[in-house]
């Protein structure tokens, strides 16, 4: 068990890291802690992603010299990297979204607490 | 100006500097806000308040406690079952782990011939899987553009847009510029070396580590500092809305009809008279470093238009 643990170490950091995150997510009441968690759990599935491109004793993807032979097993794997940098831009791009609602819900309720913010909602839907 | 300061500052302590930097933090009048959630209805605040009273209530502390242990319980239990579960998966950095696939072994030993990548990385984003790039591109391109919707503020001068633009919170750009020594000293080093690397990482994408993505990210990080530091007026020499504008756009459509050409002539075998050039050399890798420049460009915009407009001044 040990030993099994030992060898999958950078992936049980990452999902110690997505626990975290969950965690997060579930019991803090203000956006931008909620906010920060869910970008705590990108960045663990891409630390995950990521691992699984590596293999022991062989270099980076990158051609050193005309000569190199170019042969699957002198190179780590390049496609978790070339996947992994998409899902990086996307989830950029998705922060800076809630990021930006999350403005203007302050501007209209003057708080970031989830729980105040539903209820003046409902208030305002009442009248 | 330095020498009689430090005397007076032995003299006195600490006195003349603090109230220099106060007296350049003190906001101008503001006219009265009218806001209509400043003053919450009279009825609204009984019902807040009524809820809040509840709320302290020893049998709602129960409920949230209760709640809070669940979440932990429902959490630490799915960690363990994903780590349970990633036991089982090939060893991390072990040889069988994801090697033996015909993909990556195709990428990895003819993704040079086909695209005078040195970098396999690039070669895969930028040509075998450049539609999903160009994509990509248009992702950050609309992130920034919703941004824009939601968080610009009316331009105009008539009395509507003037107390929509108080209304939102007091303006960063009555604050500027701050004249922080330690922040101009710094930029000033900083950003022309920052500009330098990012441009070399945007050239040399397709033969080192790096590319559009990351050398854009610098340009923008080196953009955002010379902000920080000199201010909208002096940032605004080089970069408004209209730059904005103009170079996303430009990059995007240079992308969209560069990979239109590839892909039209690609698919009806004609050949499309771009060489995949020496071993190595600069001007390698067919149309890679004029993509890696528009991708750059738009992320290094991008960047910067999001900074600008999650802070208190606009873009």
């Amino acid at each position: 068990m040990t030993v099994k643990l030992m060898e999958h170490f950078e992936e049980i950091a990452a999902l110690i890291l997505f626990g975290i995150g969950f965690t997060n997510l579930l019991l803090n009441r203000n956006m931008m802690k909620k906010i920060i968690g869910f970008s705590m759990m990108d960045s663990a599935i891409y630390l995950f992603l990521a691992s699984y491109g590596y293999i022991d004793g062989r270099v980076a993807p990158i051609i050193a010299s005309e000569s190199a032979p170019l042969e699957v097993g002198m190179y780590v794997n390049p496609l978790p990297a070339g996947l992994v940098l998409t899902g990086i831009v996307v989830s950029v791009s998705v922060t800076a979204i809630m990021l930006a609602l999350t403005v203007r819900l302050y501007r209209r309720y003057h708080t970031l607490d989830i729980d105040r913010i539903a209820l003046l909602a409902r208030e305002a839907n009442a009248h | 100006m330095a020498a009689s300061d430090f005397r007076r500052w032995i003299d006195e302590g600490g006195e003349p500097l603090d109230a220099r930097m106060c007296a350049d933090l003190v906001a101008p009048e503001e006219p009265e806000r009218e806001d209509p959630f400043a003053q919450p209805h009279p009825r609204e605040e009984m019902t807040y308040e009524r809820i809040s009273r509840w709320s302290h209530t020893r049998g709602e502390r129960l409920l949230r406690g209760i709640y809070c242990a669940v979440a932990v319980l429902v959490c630490v239990g799915l960690s363990a079952l994903l780590i349970y579960t990633a036991l089982d998966l090939p060893q991390f950095g072990g040889a069988d782990a994801l090697v033996d696939n015909e993909v990556s072994r195709f990428y990895v030993e003819e993704g040079l011939e086909h695209t005078g990548a040195v970098n396999i990385i690039s070669g895969i984003i930028l040509d075998f899987r450049g539609f999903d790039t160009l994509g990509e591109s248009h992702v950050l391109f609309i992130a920034a553009c919703t941004v824009l919707l939601l968080l610009h503020l009316p331009q105009g001068d008539d009395p509507d847009s003037l107390r929509m633009r108080m209304a939102a919170e007091s303006d960063d750009r009555h604050f500027e510029p701050r004249h922080d020594p330690i922040l101009q000293g710094g930029a000033r080093v900083l950003v022309p070396l920052l500009i330098v690397f990012g441009a070399y990482i945007l050239l040399n994408g397709h033969l080192s580590p790096g590319g559009g993505f990351s050398g854009g990210a610098v340009l923008g990080a080196g953009m955002i500092l010379f902000l920080c530091a000199f201010g909208f007026k002096n940032a605004e020499r080089f970069f408004t809305f209209k730059t904005f504008r103009a170079a996303t756009t430009a990059a995007l459509v240079f992308y969209a009809l560069s990979k239109g050409y590839v892909f039209f002539t690609g698919a009806n075998g004609i050949a499309n008279g771009i060489s995949a050039g020496r071993f190595g050399a600069i001007l390698s890798g067919g149309l890679m470093m004029p993509l890696n420049i528009a991708v750059g460009l738009v992320v290094a915009c991008t960047m910067y238009a999001l900074f600008t407009l999650f802070r208190k001044g606009d873009l």
